[in-house]
């Protein structure tokens, strides 16, 4: 914003620097090195009530180093980027690393998965704005919420950009650039009746400016789902279906995903050790990552060892049809990498969609979860048992807003009893996802 | 031990400051691009920051690594605006830029003057040495490898034993234009064991862990390598046995220490300053009024010896102190920071926090807990007719708003007719904040603090933090478990 941030120019310099910090490590005897450094600069500016309530400059910078004496391996990671520092981390990392054990696991990952093509993927995207500017979009999108009628009080609304580069290299003789940005705009609003106060809120979130939500929606929004919530009593309790709208539906698949993440699978650590094959999902529902999608919010060309990325379906059909791994974790698994150091990248669905009134046509009697609160998650057992708020769903149709209850059951389960996706789907994350109708879970009201 | 014979102020400036050139008057001058026009309070807050970490599975010493961070963050206020900016170098240079940058949240008025350095003394609340240095590596290595070998020979169950040992060194300085001039030197270290268990199928987890404001060599003594394996394996095996749990309203009865993570929740995120000021808490207003039931008594206090929510003075410089919250049930106080407590006409109460210097200051808990009442825990168990008795907890979360919140337990039993039976798998308990203080009906004599494991976030900061509490009963609460 108001510091111009050249990201050419930074790659540049990061990229000499790794290569600097490369030769470093040879010299002080490590086998194999690799080499993670990034520069990211922004502002944030937050507006309550208003009034501007605060103004921040960003900019971060740090390089984190992993030496390889044999099958030995130690770390050192720092955002000094003198030389000294540079040199000391090598040197600590490398004298580290004489302590740990062998693991014959340990190691960069082979030479022949590198990426070889590094396409632009359309990820950076500057955003040449004052800070007078960034404080009028966030004073529109305040104000917008603050008109509605019932909206009685503001967690305020905050304005961030931010852009930056990523460089990775290894001894391989692989370096790899990516530069990125993502600008965003977010308003919280307090409404209030003779029951007390409710919250919520809004976003938008994206690489490119031009596809901000106007300011007044994302306001507006905020109040409504703020409103929507007044009033809320408790749900019955019973065995009943669970609706989770779009943005409760990607944690169900965040928790998928933990569960078929080599580390958690070596471990032994997951409900889904051993699944590989079975069903989980029913045989309509297929779930996958597309890690070059141009423009997306998690794309890349590589992942964090510099292995290249590919699509991948995790559940096809319904079935378990692959696990998420590192070179390391599939080592330990005596599989291969499927290019996932550093987790899956643009998850989608495939999926029969459905309107969310056909869902809930569907559902019949149970809870919509709008809320979901805690971490009653267990992916050793699969065990789920949260708090949660929402709305509550008779004849098809929203009847009440619903807080204070807990939603239970099994992600084993949740997932096979996955009746139905919706096409609402949220875009703004890693996940796209549509709402999730669960058959039956334990309701504590 | 006399460690604290060097003035910390003084190791500060060695370690902050003389690096990058700078003394105590480079810091008037710092602060004088800060106090642009406008401008009615600044501060500079210097960190430097030395992290060690130490990682074992399957028996061996996996990864080991080394992180070093530091900086100067700068703040510039008029009235409820902050302008803030870092940088990670302290040099002249930086603190002229951070400076200027900063101090555009206002563009007109008068011009202050920082005030001269006003010479406060406190008392430091750990030993201000190095924690990483008194143990040599292979003695760090041995601690990780005899928590592994205790584990495994506790039962052949257990299938991984994963084992971390972690510290920092963190050197905290601070000036301000209200005159401010204080250091802080903080240990902060951690030793954790994790371990599955396997049996005819089922798998569990157990886990346990502890450490707080002191050196590794401290941990060593005090045998945390075998005592943390034997609790974790303890603890999976419990949950081997466990059954779904129940569904519905019921008295829980909720173990000392660790347990107390309820307050931080229940009340505690609920009595910053921020969300009072603002409205925005459900406790907003209810200074005076009866927010929990008659004996319950609630402070906050970060001048516990070498507890991990402990600081010798807050990241603003204010010296710790021990803030009553809740007194025999009333709302007697809040956790403030400076500019909360500045706009609400209250005291700072040593409550300003930050993630590090490229975060900027909230008020933020520090060891909260409940004072101890008359009953032994064996009576308040016998209380019960059909109840929950939950131990140990995986953490919490709550919305200040509503005042919902929810804790999740990771080991529970079933209390039949007033004894302790059938261990029940982790099930989230919900209530609203000040109903449930309110239910509160026996409070134990058993008063403990949390073993040092805490960590708290709040608008995507985290910051460790201390709990405890006697023995409680709360007469009702929601139970998210899957029988009925």
């Amino acid at each position: 914003m108001s510091q111009a941030f050249d990201a050419q120019a930074q790659q540049r310099v990061l990229e000499s620097r790794v290569e600097r910090v490369l030769e470093y490590a040879r010299r002080q005897g490590a086998d194999a090195c690799e080499i993670g450094a990034s520069i990211h600069q922004g502002t944030e500016v937050s507006v309550r009530l208003g009034e501007v309530e605060t103004l921040e400059l960003a900019r971060d910078q740090g390089i984190g180093i992993t030496v390889y004496l044999g099958q030995r391996k130690g770390s050192a990671s720092t955002s000094d980027d003198s030389e000294q520092s540079l040199k000391d981390a090598v040197e600590k990392a490398c004298a580290i690393a004489r302590y740990t054990g062998e693991d014959k696991a340990t190691g960069l990952a082979d030479a022949e998965l590198m990426a070889t093509d590094i396409p632009d993927l359309g990820l950076h995207y500057s955003w040449d704005i004052s800070p007078d500017q960034a404080i009028d979009l966030a004073m529109r999108c305040e104000q917008a919420g603050r008109d509605i009628e019932g909206i009685s009080n503001s967690e305020g609304a905050t304005l961030s950009t931010s852009e930056g580069v990523n460089v990775y290299a290894n001894s391989h003789g692989f370096i790899g650039s990516q530069l990125g940005s993502r600008h965003s705009l977010s308003c919280m609003l307090i409404g209030r009746d003779e029951q007390g106060m409710q919250r919520d809120y809004d976003y938008t979130s994206e690489r490119d400016p031009s596809r901000l939500r106007a300011p007044e929606d994302v306001g507006r929004c905020a109040a409504e789902r703020t409103l929507k919530r007044l009033g809320a009593g408790r749900p019955d309790t019973g065995r009943m279906p669970v609706l989770f709208d779009p943005r409760m539906a990607s944690g169900l698949v965040g928790h998928l995903l933990n569960s078929i993440a080599g580390g958690a699978l070596y471990r032994d650590s997951s409900f889904l050790c051993d699944a590989l094959g079975a069903s989980l999902f029913p045989d309509w529902f297929t779930l996958g990552e597309r890690p070059r999608e141009f423009g997306a919010s998690a794309s890349a060309a590589f992942d964090s060892e510099g292995v290249y990325t590919r699509d991948n379906d995790y559940i096809e059909s319904g079935r378990l049809a692959s696990y998420m791994l590192s070179s390391y974790s599939a080592r330990r698994l005596n599989m291969s990498t499927t290019g996932n150091a550093g987790g899956a990248r643009n998850v989608r669905i495939e999926a029969p969609l459905k309107p969310l009134e056909a869902l809930l046509e569907e559902m019949g009697r149970g809870v919509i979860v709008t809320e979901l609160m805690g971490q009653g998650v267990n992916t050793v057992t699969g065990d789920y048992s949260r708090g949660a708020a929402g709305f509550w769903v008779e004849n098809g149709k929203i009847v009440r807003p619903v807080e204070e209850f807990t939603i239970a059951g099994n992600l084993s389960d949740m997932y096979a009893g996955l009746v139905g996706v919706g096409n609402d789907i949220d875009r703004r994350g890693s996940i796209h996802t549509g709402s999730w109708l669960i058959n039956d879970m334990m309701v504590v009201g | 031990m006399n460690l604290n014979s060097i003035d910390p102020l003084d190791e500060a400036q060695a370690l902050l400051l003389s690096p990058g050139g700078l003394d105590l008057e480079a810091l008037d001058t710092g602060l004088g691009h800060a106090m642009g026009p406008g401008i009615d309070f600044a501060d500079l807050f210097f960190q430097r920051n030395w992290q060690e970490s130490w990682s074992l599975e399957d028996g061996e010493v996996k990864n080991a690594g080394y992180h070093i961070d530091g900086g100067v963050g700068v703040r510039a206020q008029a009235g409820e605006k902050t302008g803030f900016a870092y940088s990670n170098q302290i040099t002249a240079d930086a603190l002229r830029e951070t400076g200027a940058t900063a101090s555009g949240i206002a563009r007109s008025g008068a011009r202050l003057a920082p005030q001269p350095v006003i010479r406060l003394t406190y008392p430091e609340r750990y030993a201000g040495r190095d924690p990483l240095t008194e143990l040599s590596a292979e003695e760090k290595v041995a601690m990780l490898q005899e928590a592994d070998r205790v584990a495994r020979a506790v039962d052949p169950a257990v299938s991984q034993v994963s084992v971390s040992l972690s510290g920092e060194f963190d050197v905290v300085m601070v000036r301000a234009s209200d005159g401010t001039l204080a250091a802080d030197i903080r240990p902060l270290v951690r030793f954790n064991v994790s371990v599955i268990a396997s049996r005819n199928g089922r798998r569990e987890r157990g886990s346990a862990g502890g450490g707080g404001r002191f050196s590794m060599a401290k941990l060593k003594q005090d045998g945390v390598a075998e005592r943390y394996a034997k609790e974790a394996v303890r603890q999976a095996l419990v949950n081997l046995e466990a059954v779904d749990a129940p569904a519905g309203q019921l008295p829980v009865v909720l173990g000392n220490g660790w347990p107390g993570v309820l307050l931080h929740e229940a009340v505690g995120h609920g009595l910053e300053g921020d969300f009072n000021r603002k409205g925005s808490s459900a406790f907003a207003g209810k200074m005076g009024q009866q927010v929990a039931a008659r004996g319950v008594t609630v402070v906050d206090d970060g001048t516990l010896s070498n507890m991990r929510g402990s600081m010798s003075v807050d990241d603003e410089g204010t010296p710790s102190q021990c803030t009553p919250l809740i007194e025999d049930g009333k709302l007697t106080g809040y956790m403030q920071d400076k500019l909360n407590a500045r706009l609400m006409g209250m005291a700072p109460t040593g409550n300003a926090r930050r993630e590090s210097y490229a975060h900027t200051v909230m008020p933020r808990m520090t060891n909260t807990y409940m004072l101890g009442g008359q009953h032994e825990p064996e009576e308040i168990i016998k209380s019960v007719k059909r109840g929950l008795y939950a131990v140990s907890f995986g953490g919490g979360q709550v919305d200040i708003t509503s005042g919902k919140f929810v804790f999740s337990a990771s080991e529970a039993y079933m209390i039949e007719d007033g004894r302790i039976t059938t261990p029940v798998k982790g099930a989230t308990l919900i209530g609203n904040g000040p109903d449930v203080m309110g239910k509160i009906s026996m409070i134990g004599n058993d008063m403990a603090l949390d073993t040092g494991i805490g960590v708290c976030g709040k608008e995507g900061q985290s910051v460790p933090v201390g709990v405890g509490q006697p023995t409680l009963k709360v007469d009702e609460i929601t139970i998210g478990g899957t029988a009925v």
